[in-house]
């Protein structure tokens, strides 16, 4: 075997061994490596009043109330919810329908206090227009659990 | 043209707090990277120049 | 040995100077002309986001910039390969010069994406998997700098490059799919996605042009950055000679 070709396996070899490495470690963190979880998750998990946690799902149409400085709003994956209260500034993207990841802790009464509330948004994007006809002929469907609201784009 | 919303170009809708510097920086880095390249090209050249003009054996068309 | 002969025939670097001549008119030329057209298209000629409004004009060069940070870093990687297994004589050459090349566009991905997060999720970082795969290509295209410049021995300097160079590949994939892979506050893939963009057209090709005009200018730069480093290598041989 030429020197050449004995580096090349070597070099393949080493590259192998990092990724079947690199695969496990990241199974392992599996866990701390998702940025929130479900209210799904969170029923399953039963996490214990203070700790800190982030959730993320749709803020559940209709669910949104106001008063005064605080809100109060449902978080769903369309097959549980979890009800949140929070007091600041939303960021501008909040709107039923539209998804969000909120961090907080349940408080004794399993209630979700959040001290940040921040919108995610789905990976779709369109001129005001084309939305709004999408919505006119009925062509926008919800999607469940991941993102927002999702129009179907048929081009 | 179609930025409708808002009061014209410069205020992008609001937003201009945010997209004039995520443009500011993007066209820093790109121009300074072109420049610089660019230079460190031309004092390459000139400093070569510079020694094949005493020996011509060096030059590349060789 | 002939084959070894013959390959480094295609590598001779006087061969790539009359190359890189013969393209930098081009590549400069097109960057520019794709530039222009394309900064049009992405602040005037696009509609603002059904649901972003203005801030969506980030995308043009927040997705640009992250495409040439990962191109980059593949053919740092390729280059590396080719260094440490064929010992190529223009592969630490390409390496040296696509390193910054791809640590500033790196920056600009994360600059921008946090000028775009703060007003779209409300925060201008976050440590989930795509924001924190992300940081870690800029620390190694870093760490590839600081490792060429490390040592006395520039050789040495350059194969301990070559290496982070490979063993960063694998944070590649972990970049693309950590959308998939875990929950992230970042959306997921528009464009690459098995069912098509999910992108309207209107604002899908503003974002190809000014792809192709990163494209370009990422090959304009690396290449003139290559070429001066070889003419440097010649004058300092000449000088050494005399």
């Amino acid at each position: 075997m030429s020197r050449k070709r004995l580096r090349l396996y070597l070099v393949l070899a080493t590259l192998v061994v990092l990724g079947i490495a690199t695969t496990l470690v990241l199974r392992a963190l599996n866990e701390e490596l998702v940025f929130f979880l479900s209210p799904t998750q969170i029923a399953e998990k039963q996490p214990d009043a203070g700790r800190q946690i982030r959730l993320g799902g749709l803020v559940e149409a209709g669910s949104v109330e106001k008063s005064g400085e605080t809100v109060a709003f449902s978080v769903t994956d369309l097959s549980s919810n979890v009800r949140v209260t929070y007091r600041g500034l939303l960021p501008d993207l909040f709107r039923e329908g539209q998804g969000v990841v909120v961090q907080g802790a349940f408080d004794g009464n399993g209630r979700f206090v959040a001290s940040e509330v921040l919108a995610k948004h789905d990976e779709t994007y369109m001129p005001p227009e084309v939305a709004k006809a999408l919505k006119e002929s009925g062509r926008w469907q919800e999607t469940e659990g991941k993102g927002t609201a999702q129009p179907v784009v048929t081009q | 043209m179609m930025t409708t919303s808002g009061f014209g170009f410069l205020h992008m809708g609001g937003d201009a707090a945010f997209v004039w510097p995520a443009y500011g920086v993007a066209a820093l880095i790109l121009i300074a990277f072109a420049v610089l390249s660019w230079r460190r090209l031309r004092a390459a050249e000139r400093a070569l120049e510079r020694v094949t003009e005493s020996d011509p054996a060096m030059s590349d068309d060789a | 040995m002939a084959t070894a002969f013959n390959l480094h025939r295609f590598a001779n670097p006087g061969r790539f100077l009359r190359l890189a001549s013969a393209l930098l008119p081009w590549l400069t030329g097109g960057a520019a002309v794709l530039f222009a057209i394309g900064l049009y298209l992405a602040l005037v000629g696009s509609p603002p986001d059904y649901q972003q409004g203005d801030t969506v004009r980030i995308m043009y060069i927040h997705v640009p910039s992250a495409w040439m940070a990962m191109m980059g870093y593949a053919l740092l990687g390729a280059a590396g390969a080719s260094a440490l297994i064929w010992r190529h004589p223009l592969a630490d050459v390409a390496g040296e010069a696509i390193a910054p090349v791809g640590a500033g566009f790196t920056f600009v991905a994360l600059a921008t994406g946090a000028l775009w997060g703060k007003p779209t999720w409300g925060t201008y970082w976050v440590w989930d998997a795509r924001l924190t795969s992300f940081l870690v290509l800029f620390f190694l295209y870093v760490g590839h700098i600081a490792l060429t410049h490390a040592f006395d021995d520039r050789q040495r300097g350059r194969r301990s490059a070559a290496i982070i160079a490979i063993v960063g590949l694998i944070n590649l994939p972990i970049i693309k799919y950590s959308v998939d892979w875990w929950n992230t506050l970042h959306q997921s893939e528009s464009i690459l996605r098995m069912d098509g963009p999910s992108i309207h057209p209107a604002m899908l090709w503003p974002l190809f042009v000014m792809i192709a005009a990163f494209t370009l200018y990422f090959f304009a730069v690396v290449v003139t950055r290559m070429k001066a480093m070889l003419l440097e290598a010649r004058h300092r041989a000449a000088a050494f000679a005399r």
